[in-house]
């Protein structure tokens, strides 16, 4: 129906407005029932673990320490006492600062990748994935190695540039963001249309001209998609202030200090109110952006392909690339050498003492980690793609759908202190119908799986679109009840997004320690957990030896999905290839 | 078809294994985790018949030695699972007051007896008399019998100093509390954070009680123009100083030496003035479920057994007839600093929250 | 066809999206074993319409009854249908004889069964030896052709095809429709064939249906549709029409095309002068072998010819008419032995039988 069918029909329609509100409602019969149900099932299920216990930390934050309703007042106290209300300017601060270098550092590199035909660009985009493996408060813990007072860097140079502190944290956030960062870019330059590049070309525009009228603007959905990712990880990161924040306070590590250290929950749950707010907003701009930007990229638009440049850009940009990679490979390689060192920095004779993890009960706490990224992938992408079949592929019940679609992409926008903080305050409430998950594996799971729920819902929903909406129909018509057609068709079909899926939940379950840092018991460290836990307690060789493990588990989890991947593809060749 | 099917059938089992290992009782030497069901097998090294009890301890003794400790404990105690939480004395102790309701610790095991008056005066400890308390010190033990709380050893102040450091940047050998201010060390210092380290309040509570409350603040408000970083360990603050990232670092004496001892280019201070020191001790957390399995704990851990492991880091202990650790100097307790521990405990809150306002900007995240 | 009971019954359909209209007031009957084509172009509601019919959509208003039964408020799964789309819609990582076998499989037919039902089929569809392949090995056509196998596997009583040529070439398209055809005679399923291409309508139906803006403008057989097409809509669309403003006149078979009156057939019940569209298909349209007395002979000038082939498009201004051209289809002999050029002037015969009177302007797209 496209508009100027409408437009001429808009004349003769005499329909009686009345009939456009009626509608003859099918029976829904047992099938339609299920779906319903399940998509209720959903719905309560992220209401439950998502919905509810944010409004907890909205109800807290209104709440004194012994938990009487005191209106705003915690937030009028925050806000006295400057040497507290300092956080939010600061978390602003470096977050932007962040986001600004992060987006121009990538942008470049990205351009490298897609745009030119310099040599190696496989194993350069490979290499600079690499930070995505790591916890991140690895690399401000090798910053300090390498740049701190008495890292490698400031005893040869003489130079120090002061890493404690604004630095240190804008630093280590650039680090953590970048390869983010550089995956929205390279989709961005790759879906450009060619045949504007070669419009302006035709009219005898020079390359800087092109890179400002054409490049730029038909990137910058995805450079405003970008610089979200690199203000969010900015701002809701924990790690890296931790490490080497000094006297420099963000609202990431204040809630943790507040909560943690002083166990005093209505501060913390104000500050979480006051770091959603920057978060949500961000969110917000980037999903009303993100639905323009469906709009810009049509059927008929030709991707664009690299280009060679001249020697010269070409050998720049090459040089560049080179710079970064090594430079991410030299953080890497201090983390070696840092786990590997007898005494760092004073005696590197190779030992593996640090690799004992006695404070930490041994390798018990990789073990966890593995059961908890191997369990969070599974259950979190069974959830993933079943809610956004039902979603994208059922036909009833438009209402529910949307309701789970909205609370499936709200997560993005949730820092994980933020919800650790908001679980603590659902689960451990001995009146809590779900106390009993309360210090379980299980909370750490939930939490994990729900904190990094949006990316592989919109990748789920994506690769569901890519498959013939008929299907179902068919299905239906060869008598077929749906679960029959989705594990028949859909799922073997979506198998390569199901195992990035899976891929993304393990990585990241494997790494992360904002939400978890609230919820672990005695028992139930996590390996990233016990990178933070051995730092606090000085042994940075360990925390560096037990990194080093969690990248080589995420690096061996990326082969093994790899292979699976690999596999699939050549089970399904006979299918995809003529 | 088939093929597809037989992959993805080989993928929910790869996946099955996968949960299944992961949930199999993990190899370790250490305090396992619970496993997930009561049901699960045994573990490998207990005896087929008798099922342990689990125990959950919440301790601020440093890693290192509880590994040690641990070890011990699992040949002595083979019928106890043990689950320890090992925090900073700040967080253990602000985590214990905030589960008062709904106490997830059996026993506190080696937590400053500042803290442990604070948890007598809320009423969450249960009085017990472990066997063989009679041997401890008085002074090392709660007033009350049957005991609250009986502590086993203690640790003093000590500035580890990086001579390394101090060679390239000419810095002189700091003697004294006094000596910190001097402006030369400016950013060069670092100390534990008093709300989250017992190493950091003990210092503190020394200073103020040496000095005066007017006086002693004066002197810590100096103190903070040179200080670095307030660090969340009491034993950072000294592993710092030995990777030469800071100069001094306000910490206990054991990790000083144990550092040193690894090649660290370390010297040990104990001030002038006199090393502030704190009690660790040990209680009992009411309302456990397993009394006699935490009770069986507490013996052991003022056993003798015990006690001679603890021996091996402290120098001062809370009985008599262990020679001090190799390379502590013989006269520690001369240099000690008179403490008055109720008066740490009573005006524990006070000092921090006047503490907190002061400086915590510095402070660790 | 009459003697066949109706099978399908489509009574008052209406179906809004917002505020479009996309079917109005829509109903009609479709017998037994007909093959009826739903013809409209893009955006018309035959589509919708077909999606209603299989409970893809649900309607505004309406009922629906399958022999007999009122199905307008069945889930698609309870009723009774095969279907056929322009993608084909075959499950990729399915064999040919997978994908046939897929209904028969929920049906829990036993394996042997199965295995001899998909056999049958393959070779209906002329495409015995296809069965293990996968339909990215398959070309378009033989894709189709399994995706109707898959749709009369279960022997449905209902058969609706939707656009199934379109995303075909030429060539495989004439070939297929005329095997679709053979099928629909051959199994005897009733059949709703959607299509926008006119000539397919024409080759396929027992009875086209044209729906034009959610309205349907005229039910009948292909030559109804052809020779007397109801409303300048059906005209136009169905054929190449010339379309000629006029006046009635004062006598019923009399009409006024600018100062030329000419007689027809078709007779009108209208005022003088009352406006009116004449029109007239371009080979009904005479320049040769034409009988002197004659009526409705007109002088008329060519000015283009189109070298089409088999014929030439001829385009001519007739004398008296100013505001119009008219277009005629002459064959290329005749061309050749009256020699026709640019610029010649030649007498014209509007046959009166052949012209039809609308009582409407026509909104004419050519």
């Amino acid at each position: 129906m496209n508009g100027s069918a409408t437009s001429v029909l808009a004349a003769p329609s005499v329909v009686d407005s009345r009939l456009s509100r009626q509608r003859v409602h099918q029976r829904l019969g047992v099938e339609g029932l299920l779906i319903r149900l399940l998509i209720t099932l959903f719905a309560v299920w992220l209401g439950a673990f998502l919905v509810l216990p944010l409004l907890q930390v909205l109800l807290r934050s209104l709440q004194s320490k012994t938990g009487e309703f005191v209106g705003l007042a915690n937030y009028v106290a925050y806000f006295a006492t400057p040497a507290i209300s300092r956080a939010l300017g600061n978390s602003l601060y470096v977050s932007i600062v962040s986001m600004v270098v992060t987006v121009g550092l990538a942008l470049v590199y990205a351009y490298a990748l897609v745009r030119t035909t310099m040599p190696g660009r496989g194993i350069l985009r490979t290499l600079a994935m690499l930070p995505i493996f790591a916890p991140s408060l690895m690399q401000a813990l090798a910053f300090i190695y390498i740049f701190g007072n008495n890292g490698i860097f400031t005893r040869l140079t003489g130079i120090n540039i002061r890493l404690y502190g604004s630095t240190g944290i804008i630093m280590s956030e650039v680090f953590y963001a970048f390869p983010h960062v550089l995956i929205v870019l390279i989709t961005a330059f790759s879906l450009a249309d060619a045949r504007l590049y070669e419009a302006a070309q035709a009219l005898g525009a020079s390359s800087r001209r092109i890179f400002f009228t054409v490049t730029l603007p038909s990137i910058r959905y995805g450079l405003i998609s970008a610089a979200f990712v690199a203000f969010t990880l900015a701002i809701t990161d924990f790690g890296a202030p931790k490490v080497v924040g000094g006297d420099y306070d963000v609202l990431a590590t204040d809630i943790y200090n507040k909560v943690i250290g002083q166990q005093d929950f209505g501060m913390g749950a104000t500050i979480s109110v006051l770091l959603l707010i920057p978060a949500v907003l961000a969110f917000i701009i980037d999903r009303i952006v993100q639905r323009r930007q469906v709009a810009q990229v049509t059927a008929s638009s030709t991707p664009l392909g690299p280009k060679r440049h001249g020697r010269v850009t070409q050998a720049v940009f090459f040089a560049y690339c080179l710079l970064i990679v090594g430079f991410i490979l030299s953080v890497y390689g201090v983390v070696l050498v840092g786990a590997f060192a007898k005494n760092w920095p004073y005696d590197f004779s190779f030992t593996l003492k640090h690799f004992d993890f006695y404070s930490m009960g041994g390798y018990k706490v990789l073990w966890n980690s593995l059961q908890m990224a191997t369990i969070t992938a599974l259950i979190g992408t069974i959830l993933v793609f079943c809610s956004a079949y039902l979603v994208e592929k059922t036909k009833v019940w438009a209402q529910g759908r949307s309701v789970v679609y909205l609370l499936s992409i709200m997560p993005l926008a949730i820092p994980g202190t933020v919800l650790g903080l908001a679980y603590i305050f659902s689960f451990n409430d001995p009146r809590s119908p779900i106390n009993f998950l309360y210090g379980t594996m299980g909370i750490l799971v939930l939490s994990t799986i729900v904190h990094y729920y949006t990316v592989p819902y919109l990748t789920a929903t994506t690769a569901l679109k890519q498959i013939d909406p008929e299907f179902e129909a068919i299905g239906a018509s060869l008598d077929a009840p749906f679960y029959r057609t989705f594990w028949r068709v859909t799922v073997p079909m979506a198998l390569p997004a199901i195992i990035s899926i899976a891929m993304y939940f393990f990585l990241n379950a494997m790494v992360t320690i904002s939400a978890a840092v609230f919820l672990f018991v005695p028992g139930k460290e996590l390996a990233a957990l016990a990178v933070m836990l051995l730092d606090d307690s000085g042994e940075s060789a360990q925390a560096m030896a037990m990194s080093s493990l969690i990248i080589s588990i995420g690096l061996g989890a990326r082969v093994v999905f790899y292979l699976l991947t690999r596999g699939i593809e050549r089970r399904s060749q006979a299918w995809t290839r003529r | 078809m088939n093929s597809n099917r037989k992959l993805v059938a080989m993928m929910l089992c790869l996946a099955l294994i996968a949960i299944v290992v992961a949930c199999a009782p993990a190899p370790t030497t250490a305090p396992t985790a619970a496993a997930p069901k009561p049901t699960e097998a045994p573990k490998p090294t207990a005896p087929p018949a008798a099922a342990k009890q689990t125990l959950v301890v919440y301790t601020a003794k440093e890693p290192d030695e509880i590994k040690d400790y641990l070890e011990i404990a699992k040949k002595e105690l083979p019928d106890l699972e043990l689950e320890v939480l090992r925090l900073s004395t700040g967080d253990l102790t602000a985590r214990l007051l905030a589960e008062k309701n709904n106490p997830r610790a059996d026993v506190i095991w080696g937590t400053a007896a500042t803290s442990m008056i604070i948890f007598e005066n809320q009423g969450m400890l249960e009085p017990y008399a472990p066997k063989g308390v009679e041997s401890i010190l008085p002074t090392f033990k709660s007033p009350k019998s049957p005991p609250t709380w009986v502590g086993v050893d203690a640790y003093e102040t000590a500035f580890c100093f990086n001579t390394d450091v101090a060679k390239k940047q000419n810095l002189p050998k700091p003697t004294s509390w006094a000596d910190l201010t001097k402006p030369v060390y400016k950013g060069q210092i670092v100390m534990p954070n008093p709300a989250s380290s017992g190493t950091g309040y003990m210092f503190v509570s020394s200073v103020l009680q040496g000095l005066g409350k007017d006086k002693g603040w004066a002197f810590l408000d100096e103190l903070d123009k040179n200080m670095a970083q307030y660090t969340k360990s009491g034993s950072k603050p000294c592993k710092l100083a030995g990777t030469g990232e800071f100069a001094v670092g306000i910490s206990f004496g054991f990790v000083g030496l144990g550092l040193k001892k690894g090649g660290a280019p370390l010297e040990l201070i104990w001030p002038t003035e006199g090393a502030g020191f704190e009690v660790e001790a040990n209680a009992l957390v009411k309302g456990t479920k397993k009394v006699d399995a935490a009770k069986k704990f507490l013996d052991w851990a003022i056993g003798d057994s015990a006690m001679k492991a603890y021996a091996k880091y402290f120098a001062i202990m809370a009985k008599g007839g262990f020679p001090p650790p190799e390379g502590y100097p013989t006269d520690i307790a001369a240099k000690l600093f008179k403490m008055d521990h109720q008066w740490s405990s009573d005006n524990r809150d006070a000092v921090l929250k006047e503490w907190t306002t002061r400086y915590s900007a510095k402070a660790e995240k | 066809m009459s003697s066949k009971e109706s099978y399908l019954r489509i009574v008052h359909i209406t179906k809004t999206f917002g505020t479009f209209v996309a079917l109005n007031d829509v109903s009609l009957t479709v017998n037994e074993g007909e093959l009826v084509c739903i013809l409209g172009p893009s955006g018309c509601g035959k589509t919708t319409l077909l999606r209603i019919i299989a409970g893809l959509e649900e309607q505004n208003v309406g009922e629906i009854y399958q022999s007999g039964k009122d199905i307008s408020r069945l889930p698609p799964r309870q009723r009774d249908f095969g279907i056929v789309f322009q993608s084909y819609a075959l499950f990729p990582n399915l064999t040919a004889a997978e994908n046939i076998a897929y209904g028969l499989e929920n049906r829990r037919v036993p394996k042997e069964k199965i295995r001899a039902r998909v056999a049958e089929l393959l070779t209906l569809v002329g495409l015995p030896n296809s069965g293990p392949k996968f339909p990215s090995q398959l070309s378009g056509g033989e894709q189709q052709r399994i995706a109707l196998a898959r749709a009369l596997a279960v022997s449905p009583g209902l058969l609706l095809l939707d656009e199934p040529l379109s995303a075909l070439d030429a060539r495989v398209r004439v070939a297929l429709r005329l095997e679709i055809k053979r099928l629909q005679r051959h199994v005897g399923v009733t059949t709703i064939f959607v299509t926008h291409d006119q000539e397919e309508a024409l080759v396929l139906a027992d009875r086209i249906v044209v729906l034009n803006r959610g309205r349907i403008e005229q039910v009948g057989t292909p030559e109804e549709i052809y020779r007397s097409p109801a409303t300048t809509f059906v005209a136009d669309f169905v054929g190449l029409m010339n379309f000629l403003p006029g006046r009635a006149g004062d006598r019923p078979d009399r009409v006024y095309c600018d100062r030329l009156e000419l007689r027809c057939a078709d007779l009108h019940r209208l005022a003088p002068d009352t406006p009116v569209t004449l029109a007239i298909r371009p080979e009904d349209v005479r320049v040769s072998h034409i009988d002197p007395s004659a009526p409705n002979l007109v002088r008329g000038r060519v000015r283009e010819t189109e070298f089409l082939g088999s014929f030439y498009r001829v385009t001519l201004t007739l004398d008296g008419v100013e505001t119009a051209r008219l277009i005629a289809e002459v064959s290329t002999n005749e061309i050749r032995d009256q020699s026709i050029c640019p610029g010649m002037t030649l007498p014209v015969s509007l046959p009166p039988d052949l012209l039809r009177v609308y009582p409407e302007f026509a909104r004419v797209s050519q």
